[in-house]
């Protein structure tokens, strides 16, 4: 049966299967508990994350299991690799993805290479959830979309759900997987709803989908640029094109296949992100579709991302920073006149 | 305090990564070895000292000196020399060659390239041991130079608010690479830096293997007994440079000369240990020509070792089955 959920309660029901089901699984990060866990003050559990998605942990699993950290990214991330790779499966929280400026060396040179450093012989089953994007005007430091730098790490799986069915899924398969995988909320859809299974189930970790079908163009999205896509794509039906939307779910392992299939069909392909555009998952995308999709082309592949540019604050300017529907549908436009 | 046998193994770990690393130097100036090679040779009784106390349940982080911390937690010596070899028979198959030795199965989590790096992961083996009731204790060796860095503080504030079963062993043997402590740090005892984490801490003489012992073995008892984490500052020198090929010239012939001279670890490891009537100079005689042979024969086993295959370059980046 499904229920309707929000992206944060999704997130929560999967924690709460992966922590019954295995005891190797712990919750570190700043808030998890947020002072939860003071029986004796009557404050049974508090903030549970920023965004509420650690929620009630700490009353189910106790203070062993949950453990608020102090506001130290580095340490607890380090102590969290270092969990990880003598026998627990922490889930660790780096609140927004901004703070690996101050704690990237456990992710950089530590958790991504044990495995290949010690010969094949250690696994990391590292979860760090972070949170990415922008869209709620917070600005320059909270509001990045720096998995195109996690993506870059070989060692690392960089997911990034768009739905909350897909957060619970994906997220209790990263947390399963013995490698470590930096597992992306995308703010703008935490509050956002949708049906969502009962019971433990795994989405595959490399498996995109295609969330709508159409053999004009194809419209390649991920996390919040999804649903800018499926708008872009309601706009596009309204002129008779029909668009194919794949939401790639995972960065990497990315689905190759998946994307080169609806390319083929649709001879057209927008990538839209709301990271900047250089070195990112919008070029990458690019890059597949010239290397190994060439001669499904009738027109050039289109990259409708953020500015390179920070991040602004003032409501205007963020929502000018974004990608939106408009631009996607110039950017079809622009394919449409390319004479093949 | 420790029984003859025991007695005959400490020098026999002392002489092993003694009689390793000078090897090392010696094949590595004689162009028989790659990469980055940082030997341990004079801080021997810290190694040694510390994983005397240690069991395969317990867990070491290491940093970039820390030939002498894997074989003081009984890593294989061979499987060590073909690693350094870049070999297919390596501990790591030669894809981490000296700054990354690891034998997860002994409980070394890792040398590690990144200064103060381990620190943070030792508290991580500690978390682990402390959530599962092992009853085992994690311990972090590192240098003077990483409590300069970011992780070593906040890893040390993270053990001792979570009161984790880890042990902090900082050496300080003087030079943070070529850089004198003193002019990166404005204390003499680096130990005091356990006070602003509430955390116990001690000041061992680590060119004497009872000394370290003697104070380890406290750190590590508190740790086992739930007592919380402790920082043992190990004063200590490097009688090779920070580096194989290093120019030095940021101390003085007088300086080295001393140390050498009337602190080396093992003359005064063997001294003491004759006269408290724990071994003759004989079976320490033996012990040197037994080291020797053992060294010896991983240096040509390894030498004989095939290299990996290029296409090996693709493999062990990530857990697949």
């Amino acid at each position: 049966m499904a229920r309707t959920l929000s992206f944060t309660a999704a997130l929560n029901e999967a924690l709460h299967i992966a922590m019954e089901a295995d005891d190797d699984v712990i919750i570190i990060g700043e808030d998890v508990a947020g002072g939860g866990g003071r029986k004796d003050q009557g404050i049974e559990d508090a903030w549970g994350g920023p965004f509420g998605a650690t929620r009630g942990l700490i009353g189910k699993f106790g203070p062993e299991r949950v453990r608020d950290t102090p506001i130290s990214e580095m340490g607890f991330l380090g102590v969290a690799v270092g969990a990880a790779a003598t026998g627990l499966r922490p889930v660790a929280e780096i609140m927004f993805i901004d703070f690996l400026g101050v704690a990237l060396d456990p992710l950089l040179n530590q958790a991504s290479k044990m495995r290949y450093m010690f010969g094949g012989k250690a696994r990391v089953p590292l979860t760090m959830r972070t949170n990415v994007g922008a869209g709620n005007r917070a600005s320059c430091q909270h509001s990045q979309a720096l998995y195109g730098m996690t993506v870059a790490i070989p060692g690392l799986k960089t997911v990034i759900p768009s739905t909350p069915a897909d957060a619970k899924g994906l997220l209790l398969a990263s947390i399963r997987d013995d490698n470590p995988v930096v597992f992306c909320e995308t703010k703008s859809l935490m509050n956002s709803e949708g049906e969502v299974p009962e019971g433990d189930y795994e989405i595959p970790l490399g498996t995109a989908s295609v969330v709508r079908e159409g053999g004009d163009v194809t419209l390649v999205g991920m996390g919040r640029t999804v649903h800018t896509a499926l708008e872009a794509a309601d706009a596009l039906a309204e002129d008779g094109l029909q668009a194919d939307v794949v939401d790639l779910r995972s960065l990497y392992p990315l689905d190759e296949a998946t994307v080169l299939a609806s390319l083929e069909k649709t001879g057209r392909l927008v990538v839209v992100d709301e990271a900047t555009p250089y070195c990112g998952i919008a070029s990458e995308i690019g890059a597949l579709c010239i290397d190994k999709g060439f001669d499904f082309l009738n027109a050039p592949v289109k990259k409708v991302t953020a500015p390179h540019t920070p991040v602004p604050f003032s409501p205007v300017l963020e929502d000018e920073y974004m990608p939106s529907q408009e631009k996607i549908v110039a950017a079809v436009h622009e394919q449409l006149g390319w004479n093949t | 305090m420790i029984s003859r046998e025991e007695a005959l193994d400490v020098y026999q770990q002392l002489r092993t990564i003694r009689s390793f690393e000078e090897k090392l130097d010696t094949m590595m100036k004689a162009g028989k070895m790659a990469g980055f090679l940082h030997l341990y040779v004079g801080q021997e009784a810290v190694a040694v000292g510390v994983c005397s106390h240690l069991n395969d349940r317990d867990y070491v982080s290491s940093n970039h000196r820390g030939h002498g911390h894997c074989i003081a937690k009984g890593v294989d010596l061979k499987g060590m020399m073909a690693e350094l070899f870049g070999k297919k028979t390596g501990i790591c198959k030669g894809k981490g060659g000296s700054m990354h030795i690891a034998d997860l199965d002994r409980g070394m989590i890792g040398a590690n390239g990144i200064v103060g790096a381990g620190i943070p992961q030792a508290v991580g083996a500690a978390l682990t041991v402390s959530v599962k009731k092992t009853g085992g204790v994690a311990v972090a060796f590192f240098g003077d130079g990483a409590t300069n860095q970011g992780q070593f503080h906040e890893a040390l504030n993270i053990a001792a608010t979570w009161k984790l079963p880890a042990v902090f062993i900082l050496e300080n043997n003087g030079y943070g690479e070529a850089t004198p402590a003193e002019f990166a740090a404005p204390m003499t005892d680096l130990a005091v830096r356990a006070k602003s984490y509430a955390m116990h801490s001690l000041v061992a003489d680590g060119m004497d293997f009872f000394d370290v012992f003697e104070k380890a073995g406290e750190a590590i008892d508190r740790a086992r007994k739930g007592e919380g984490p402790s920082l043992v500052e190990c004063k200590t020198y490097r009688f090779l440079g920070h580096f194989v090929g290093d120019p030095i010239g940021y101390r003085t012939d007088e300086e080295l000369n001393d140390w050498k001279t009337n602190r080396d670890p093992l003359p005064t490891f063997e001294t003491k240990a004759i006269e408290m009537g724990l071994v003759s100079a004989d079976a320490l005689r033996r012990i040197d020509a037994e080291v020797t042979a053992e060294i010896e024969a991983a240096v040509a086993s390894a030498e004989e070792a095939p290299f990996p295959s290029p296409e090996d370059v693709l493999t062990d980046v990530y857990v697949t089955e």
